[in-house]
């Protein structure tokens, strides 16, 4: 009993970051509508500056003066961030803001790089709240006995913000509908600044409140982005109660589950969001989503039609050069090749879901990291011969995207997104977790192509027929009646429905075969590196794609592949500085509001404008 | 004449509020039947539940004497009813024809075929279905950049793709200038009468529905109060007492604005 009193309270105080950090991430998305990956970058930053200011400030007032300096300093870096990148992409296809704010991430990390060095910081104890208080026999820190207390306190002020002031009156209505707020006259501009300064401070609050506990390093912004958003989800988006219930309810299972399943304790958190969704599709407090009501925003897309014969020339032609590198090329640029490829596949595959399916995959790399997995744990565990693991690795990608298809389907727009996102990391957490068959941490090492395959230009070869044919063979399904029928469901679900197409079904097809084809380009990677490591199946690697696909262009059915080609290409080159991240970051920024339309896109019209290729019939 | 579609006793509860109540009415061959009322009269939910959209809370909808109530919007479509709806819904994304296509490849059962190119299947065909509605011109355009009436015409292409015994159209002339409701109503008629369909449509213009349709239903308050030809309900003082407002809630509105 004073164990389990002990293990809530503990819970409780752990809440409290996460809560802070989920609540301004909830408010940003409540009201702009935009999912803002950049806000464990603000909760980093937030206990960076926590961190200095306490150096400089001191005693007791010092330190809480601090952590409460840190929150506003934190709130004026968002209203910036706001203002300066996500101020322009407003009228931009629904989600493309996120790529700006993966931009943003990538600045963040190597800025805190630059200022406060590699090392973690360790962080300062709270001055009068050192050593423990017992409760019932059992130790508990004062420090979490104070963030018990803070926690509700600030939570009530957000409640009293948001109830009973003006400010709160226009955030509660502009969250359920943004339009109507603004055609009542309110500067809907300086709304969104306002509530992503308020969002951004709070997670710097947040972020400095947990010095004493964890200190400060450089890899908490993507640590507590995955929990953050679990919260956010299971509570509902953009609701702070369902916050505030979900922080606490995943910060006590957390304490739980350290104790009692050691093993399983990431595949626990998951494992509830997936069971919460399942019975509250939209989250604890959550609104269902009007469908249409956040639509296509900008012009709609163009018809697609088959490649021009001139366009497959030049196409040919540029493969034909591509299949000379082994004889001019130096052993290092096959190698790079081999990856962009692999890569172009990759994104190719999550472009057939993005662009032509309009399904929002948050979490692809469970795909492309699952078809690696499958081979290296056949070669590993079966001795299965290479050419057998090329088939079965994408059948196995492809049949778990069937099951987890299955189930997110049932979801729409950012709450699918978020479920794919949560199955990507619950593959993931199982891998780095049971350690006994997928080797953990420490991957699965020598995972060899055959005899005939060893050598560098032929398994470029191979690569390049596997990953050509497979972009091909997307690209052609895109025009065949399926892919056709997966734009009408798409575009119209009713009208589809009301002429006899299965919109569910067509879309889980898609959903397996994009699944298929990414475990196609995962098993290409596995042999070309020989290992295979869980962060294939990280977040970053799903956001990897999902940059490439919005920065080469969701409407255009190149995209994909240009985009990886062309940024992958750029991501090789950067890696030769030491803050490449900033350079990719501000590249990403740039991009993002210089070419809205993603670089296809925006080429086309470009080239449109200068009269060099015909205008669709306007 | 022969009854193509019909409902018996259909009725739909929300809570305490019945919207439909008891309604039976038959859709006769090559007819053209307006199911007029008041706002709130229980149109539209009528309409979705002959189109799937919705489950009636008893009562039940036959077509040719086969029950097909409670089936979804896409089975009752393959059954043969066609639809249009009273805000289009259209593939932005497609031309005009690919539109048409679509609603073709689905009659065909070819959503799951993978070789062919979509574009190059049933052009003839839709290109038939565009003529039909003075469409084929424009059957290359992007259909984003149509105006309200030609998407108004290639949504009825669509609806006759799979050449359906019944039509259900939502309000068709909703939102259009006075002299494209005639255009659509007379096209509309036209074809009723060449390819003998049959066609139900609610509608909110009486100008329409007395200048257009066969015969007429009126619906109150869930209720089906009277039907009969323009002549007859013109003439009925009950309807006049719905539209022009003889204590009820409802229509003074509507009634005012056609009267």
């Amino acid at each position: 009993m004073e164990f389990f009193v002990a293990q809530i309270l503990t819970g409780l105080a752990n809440a409290s970051s996460l809560f802070l950090v989920a609540c301004g991430l909830s408010l940003i998305f409540g009201v702009t509508r935009i999912v803002n990956f950049a806000h464990g970058s603000l909760y980093m930053i937030g206990a960076y500056v926590g961190y200095s200011l306490i150096q400089v400030l001191p005693g007791v007032v010092g330190f809480w003066g601090a952590i409460l300096l840190a929150g506003i300093v934190v709130g004026i870096i968002g209203v910036l961030i706001e203002m300066l990148v996500l101020r322009p992409v407003y009228k931009a296809p629904e989600l493309f803001q996120l790529v700006a704010t993966f931009g943003v991430i990538l600045v963040i990390q190597d800025l805190a790089l630059i200022i406060w060095g590699p090392e973690d910081l360790l962080g300062p104890r709270s001055p009068g709240l050192r050593g423990v208080v017992r409760i019932m026999g059992e130790p508990i820190p004062k420090y979490d006995l104070a963030l018990l207390v803070i926690t509700p306190f600030v939570a009530l002020s957000l409640w009293y913000l948001m109830t009973k002031t003006r400010l709160g009156v226009l955030v509660r209505a502009a969250t359920q509908d943004r339009e109507m707020v603004g055609a009542l006259g309110v500067n809907q501009a300086w709304l969104f600044t306002g509530v992503f300064g308020l969002g951004a401070a709070l997670a710097g609050l947040g972020g400095a409140l947990q010095l004493p506990k964890g200190g400060a390093d450089l890899l908490m912004d993507f640590n507590i982005l995955t929990p953050v958003f679990v919260v956010v989800v299971i509570g509902g988006m953009g609701s702070l109660p369902g916050a505030y219930l979900a922080a606490i309810i995943i910060s006590v299972l957390n304490v739980f589950g350290v104790t009692y399943v050691p093993q399983s304790t990431l595949v626990l958190m998951f494992i509830v969001m997936i069971v919460v969704l399942m019975v509250r599709p939209y989250g604890l407090f959550g609104r269902e989503e009007v469908a249409g009501e956040h639509g296509q925003v900008g012009e709609p897309e163009r018809p697609i039609k088959p490649a021009s014969n001139k366009a497959r020339m030049i196409v040919g032609a540029g493969l034909f050069l591509l299949a000379l590198l082994p004889i001019f090329g130096s052993s290092f640029s096959l190698v790079l090749a081999t990856d962009v490829l692999i890569f172009c596949l990759f994104a190719a595959s999550l472009h057939f879901l993005l662009g032509t399916g309009g399904l929002v995959s948050f979490g692809h790399a469970a795909y492309y990291g699952g078809g690696a997995y499958v081979a290296a744990l056949l070669v590993t565990h079966a001795n299965t011969p290479m050419e057998l693991a090329f088939l079965l690795a994408p059948l196995g990608a492809g049949l778990a995207a069937l099951a987890i298809g299955w189930v997110c389907l049932r979801l729409t727009g950012v709450y699918f997104a978020m479920l794919t996102l949560a199955f990507a990391q619950l593959i993931w957490s199982l891998v780095f977790q049971w350690g006994d068959v997928t080797g953990g941490d420490d991957g699965l090492l020598n995972i060899w192509p055959a005899e005939w395959l060893k050598s560098t230009s032929t398994y470029f070869y191979f690569t390049l027929i596997l990953a050509v044919s497979g972009i091909i063979l997307l690209r052609h399904i895109a025009h065949s009646p399926f892919g056709y029928a997966l734009r009408a469901a798409r575009d119209s679900k009713r009208q589809a429905e009301a002429m006899g197409i299965d919109t569910a079904r067509v879309q889980l097809f898609a959903f397996g075969f994009a699944g298929l084809m990414g475990g196609l380009a995962g098993a290409l990677f596995v042999f070309a590196k020989g290992s295979v490591f869980p962060n294939e199946l990280e977040i970053a690697r799903s956001f990897d794609a999902l940059i490439v696909v919005f920065l080469g262009g969701v409407k255009t059915l190149a995209g994909g592949v240009v985009g990886a080609g062309f940024f992958k290409g750029i991501e090789e080159t950067l890696l030769r500085f030491e803050y490449w991240r900033l350079l990719m970051g501000l590249l990403i920024i740039f991009v993002v509001i210089a070419a809205p339309n993603g670089v296809v896109g925006s080429l086309r019209k470009g080239l449109e404008r200068s009269g060099l290729i015909k205008a669709g019939d306007q | 004449m022969t009854v193509v579609l019909e409902t018996q006793n259909l009725t739909k509860r929300f809570e305490a509020i019945v919207a439909v109540d008891d309604v039976s009415l038959q859709l006769h061959k090559g007819e053209l039947l307006a199911l007029i009322g008041p706002n709130g009269a229980g149109k539209s939910t009528c309409f979705n539940m002959l189109m799937g959209q919705l489950k009636p809370t008893s009562g039940s909808v036959l077509l040719e004497g086969q029950n097909i109530t409670g089936l979804k919007p896409r089975e009752v479509w393959r059954q043969g009813v066609g639809r249009t709806f009273q805000i289009t819904a259209t593939y932005t994304s497609m031309t005009v024809i690919e539109n048409v296509q679509m609603a073709l490849l689905s009659h065909h059962r070819q959503v799951f075929s993978i070789l062919p190119y979509a574009t190059r299947k049933y052009r003839t065909e839709a290109l038939n279905l565009l003529e039909m509605v003075n469409m084929a011109d424009q059957a290359d355009r992007h259909c984003a950049t149509l105006a309200y009436g030609d998407l108004k015409r290639m949504e009825l292409a669509i609806a006759l793709a799979h050449d359906p015994k019944v039509l259900l159209m939502d309000e068709p002339t909703a939102g259009m200038a006075p002299k494209e409701r005639v255009a659509l109503m007379q096209l509309t008629a036209d074809i009723v009468r060449d390819r003998g369909v049959s066609v139900l449509f609610t509608e909110h213009d009486m100008d329409v529905v007395f200048a257009h349709s066969h015969r007429i239903i009126v619906l109150n308050r869930g209720e089906l109060i009277t039907e009969g030809t323009a002549e007859e309900i013109r003439n009925n003082p009950t309807v006049q007492e719905v539209y022009l407002g003889g204590g009820t809630v409802f229509g003074s509105e509507e009634g005012a604005e056609h009267a």
